[in-house]
């Protein structure tokens, strides 16, 4: 059976689980299994959760308040943040996603299990998983001022930095994450595509279609919700990152995650805590839009392959 | 498992020959580096026969359905359809409709839009592809799930809109890659009488491939043994079940006991105790014959054994019988009083002719 | 046919040019000798350098804590879920996204508010050392991951006729645990400790936020302000570092996995 969120392999137990059914059925026993797991999450996550929600809805007394959801929304510096912070997710969950379906598709097409699968998805899985450091570090080392890249197009003639181009800048910012974002996107996509079958396109050949009339007609819309899903993660996974920021800044970028730190620290004003707070409630509210959309379309793209 | 077949009448080549075509194999080969997957085929379908492609896995006729879909490219050889050569010719424009395994509807079209995608590809107008679209899905007997989506349909009505499908661009050889192998038993039986049942009706000419030799058997207006990528026997079912050429067809197509035989005057043979008439040729010497299990009863006299087995297949019962001239398997009418396991009884030919071992 | 290969082969050469690029600028960049030249003596700063060293090894046993704890939390959990409560393997999947719902700058906000603002003995514990403030949280950083991957590895096994044969033959169940399904999702497990190792050795939000300077990433961002060679060259050995064992890992767990299917 073909499954295309999650990308697991096919259940190799024969017997039949010992308990199924619904709440009532469930013994509460066996819950308990689940305890630690569930009581780890609930402190360490749930945790500092409760205190942004809190300190986002309470003044710098403790009293409710919605003063500080209204300002992180309104406040000038604030919505500056969310709009770079909201053009360059969208900007590179877009290039990200595209390239990286491309990408993907160029990989799949080869012969499975082959060297060059494996190197590419271990190579997206850490590229995707190790986060900002390495990454913005080797953007410097590339494009800095000093960068290797820099220093070939000027000898070719291009002088980037005589143009204004600057590596810790937002542009700086979006071409780096496009280094991660396209790898993420391969990880993602590649189940998708693994689910369409070749008899499809076999079929429609067959039929008399030409590869752009199979791709247009059959396997887009197929591939249409993998793909929209995909994008959003993409999108919600350059919204939530800062890592890369800080290092290849001191958080001088307007974004979202840099107004809070700011904010956290006292930076800017003294006594913006709770603002800052706001912020990371604002953050994760719009995350989790993006989340709840993700799963619906995977729920769409899985109504394909149900039997 | 196969059952003694209830064999068919040939089919009537009085077929309307109206859209049929002959398809010719000339010396085709396929090959991957060392391995052979087509060792050099020569066949001809005639127009509005159902071929059959019998053989086991690995004997190259997926390979040869391929190629004449367009999917692959022989190293070798010449493929034609009708007077035209579609060797070099791209499987998009060969005028072949394929019926595949399993899965092959598109899952993001309704049935009907599935069937009217080929009519689509030729820029027929949308009313006419509504229109024989639902002619199509009638014919299948699927004329009220032209809206219905291939998830929401079972495997056996998925076969049935991919056959419709294929059928829609009138094509001139419909192409059937074991399209049952994937079926519950029941449906198979019923969707194969029904696919033999459209061939006829459209008088077109069909290559079926399958490993099943009764599906062959019972559906074929010829049958192809293959094996290894050789052309080990065609003929009629028939002919490939009553005379078989090699072993392998021999072995493959239905189980056959080999006995020996003593030669009597007058160019009759004796085999089990009974006389008989040998049907061809056998080089001088000792003689085996070949027999298959209907032709053997149980409890009449003839070879005494034990019976090491018994099969109940509904009409037909298989016993086993160990006798001094080999383990012997019998196919005989189910009643009450056949011989069980262990008990002692006696083979003996049900049959005058017998044929040499090929 | 032949269009197609070669739109591939274009497709993964521009791929692999773009990735390469960075990767080889970083080599060049840190192996750029002071006064011109080439050669180790930014990747040896981490041996010469006491600061960068302390860091190293914090980082270490920050993510040797975590990595046990992670796998001490996800192998049980799963295997119990896969087992006894097939019905909450859904909600159990959505809690581990949870974690990425919450970023990690967030999760800083709301931990800093705490460190500002809470006190108590639990607290002050908690917030002693990077090792006691950071472990947990990186552990919860890590669970989407670790259970996505321990849970592909249990698939991928018939646990509950192992289970139920170790059982038969004496074993307790967490006996069963440890000496039989462990060792058969060997591979899923290690990928699970060294993503965790990966992400330890490169989280500088949450550690920066709430000061604790002393991890390895952090000391790499500090040091790169002023010597931004000795950063990039160190950077680079812990990616290619984790990279290269979690490369083993795919490769030996694809072998194993070969093998096992041949009847």
């Amino acid at each position: 059976m073909i499954q295309l969120a999650g990308h697991r392999p096919a259940a190799a137990d024969p017997t039949p689980p010992l308990r199924t059914g619904w709440w009532r059925a469930v013994p509460w026993r066996d819950l308990l299994g689940v305890a630690p797991f569930a009581a780890y999450l609930l402190v360490f996550l749930g945790g500092p959760l409760y205190f942004v929600v809190s300190g986002a809805l309470s003044d710098a007394d403790g009293r409710p308040t919605l003063d500080n959801v209204i300002a992180s929304l309104t406040a000038p510096q604030y919505r500056a943040a969310f709009l770079s912070s909201l053009q360059v997710s969208a900007l590179t969950a877009v290039i990200g996603a595209v390239f990286g379906a491309f990408l993907a598709y160029a990989v799949l097409t080869g012969r499975p299990a082959s060297p060059l699968r494996r190197t590419v998805s271990t190579a997206s899985g850490v590229l995707a998983y190790f986060g900002g450091v390495p990454l913005a570090f080797a953007f410097i080392a590339a494009l800095g001022q000093t960068g290797l890249a820099t220093i070939w197009l000027r000898g070719a003639g291009l002088d980037l930095y005589a143009a204004g181009f600057r590596i810790d800048s937002l542009t700086g910012l979006g071409l780096t994450y496009v280094y991660f974002q396209i790898p993420l996107m391969v990880i993602l996509i590649t189940p998708a595509l693994e689910g369409l079958l070749p008899q499809w396109r076999e079929a429609a050949e067959n039929l008399g279609a030409s590869a752009w009339a199979y791709w247009r007609l059959v396997a887009l819309p197929v591939l249409a919700p993998a793909l929209a899903g995909a994008t959003l993660v993409l999108f919600g996974n350059a919204f939530a990152a800062y890592a890369t920021a800080l290092a290849l800044t001191s958080g001088s970028i307007p974004l979202v995650p840099t107004a809070i730190a700011s904010a956290l620290s006292g930076n800017v004003l003294v006594g913006q805590q709770n603002v800052g707070l706001a912020l990371g409630l604002d953050m994760v509210l719009v995350i989790t839009v993006v989340m709840v959309a993700y799963l619906a379309l995977q729920r769409r793209a899985n109504r394909w392959n149900r039997r | 498992m196969s059952e003694p077949t209830t064999v068919e009448p040939a089919a009537p080549s009085a077929a309307p020959a109206a859209r049929g075509v002959t398809v010719e194999f000339r010396g085709i080969r396929r090959s991957y580096g060392t391995t052979h997957a087509l060792a050099g085929l020569d066949l001809t379908l005639r127009p509005g026969e159902l071929l059959a492609l019998l053989g086991p896995s690995g004997c190259g006729k997926t390979t040869a359905l391929r190629l004449l879909a367009g999917f692959d490219r022989p190293t070798e050889g010449r493929v034609l359809i009708g007077d035209r050569d579609v060797t070099d010719v791209p499987a998009s424009k060969r005028d072949t409709g394929m019926v595949f395994q399993a899965y092959s509807l598109f899952p993001t079209m309704t049935a009907a839009e599935n069937v009217a995608f080929g009519l689509r590809m030729r820029r027929v107008g949308a009313a006419e592809r509504a229109r024989r679209a639902g002619e199509l899905l009638e014919l299948v007997g699927l004329g009220n799930r032209g809206g219905s989506f291939p998830h929401q349909l079972s495997g056996g009505q998925q076969q049935r809109v991919a056959l419709a499908r294929a059928l829609a661009v009138s094509p001139a050889v419909l192409l059937l890659d074991e399209p049952l192998s994937a079926l519950d038993a029941r449906v198979r039986v019923q969707l194969r009488d029904e696919i033999r049942r459209v061939q006829l009706a459209e008088g077109i000419t069909t290559l079926f491939v399958t490993h099943d030799q009764a599906e062959a058997l019972a559906v074929a207006d010829r049958v192809a043994v293959l094996d290894a990528g050789r052309l080990e026997q065609i003929g009629t079912p028939q002919e490939v079940y009553g005379n078989p050429a090699t072993p392998f067809v021999a072995e493959f197509v239905g189980v056959q006991n080999r006995l020996p035989a003593e030669r009597l005057d007058g160019g009759q043979v004796q085999v089990l105790g009974t006389p008989a008439v040998l049907d061809g040729e056998a080089p001088a010497g000792a003689l085996t014959v070949a027999v298959r299990p209907e032709a053997l009863a149980v409890g009449g006299g003839g070879e005494p054994g034990t019976v090491v087995s018994t099969t109940f297949l509904g009409p037909v019962t298989r016993l086993v019988v160990d006798t001094a001239a080999g383990e012997l398997v019998v196919d005989t009418v189910s009643r009450p009083g056949l011989p069980g396991i262990g008990e002692r009884t006696t083979v003996g030919l049900s049959t005058e002719r017998v044929r040499p071992v090929p | 046919m032949t269009r197609g290969r070669r739109w591939r082969a274009v497709v993964l050469a521009l791929a692999a040019l773009y990735f390469l690029l960075p990767l080889v600028a970083m080599l060049e960049f840190g192996l750029r000798a002071p006064g011109g030249g080439y050669g180790p003596a930014n990747f040896l700063a981490v041996v010469r350098d006491p600061v960068l060293l302390s860091s190293l090894l914090t980082s270490l046993q920050i993510a040797l804590v975590a990595a046990v704890l992670v796998i001490a939390l996800v192998v049980p959990t799963a295997v119990w879920v896969r087992l006894r409560l097939p019905a909450v393997a859904g909600l159990l999947e959505s809690a581990t996204i949870l974690p990425i719902v919450i970023p990690p700058v967030v999760m800083a906000a709301g931990i800093a508010f705490v460190q500002a603002n809470l006190d108590g003995p639990l607290f002050r514990e908690l917030f002693a050392s990077s090792l006691t403030a950071l472990t947990p949280f990186y552990v919860v950083l890590a669970l989407p991951f670790a259970y996505r991957a321990v849970d592909n590895g249990l698939a991928a096994i018939p646990l509950r006729t192992l289970v139920e044969a170790a059982r038969n033959l004496g074993a307790s169940m967490a006996g069963a645990l440890l000496r039989v399904v462990l060792p058969a999702i060997r591979s899923a497990v290690l990928g699970a400790a060294f993503l965790t190792l990966a992400l330890v050795l490169g989280e500088i939000v949450i550690a920066r936020i709430l000061l604790y300077t002393d991890t390895f990433p952090v000391a790499i961002v500090e040091v790169g302000r002023s010597q931004a060679g000795v950063a990039v060259a160190l950077s680079l050995a812990a990616l290619v570092l984790t990279w290269v064992l979690l490369l083993a890992v795919s490769f030996a767990g694809g072998r194993r996995t070969g093998a096992e299917r041949t009847p």
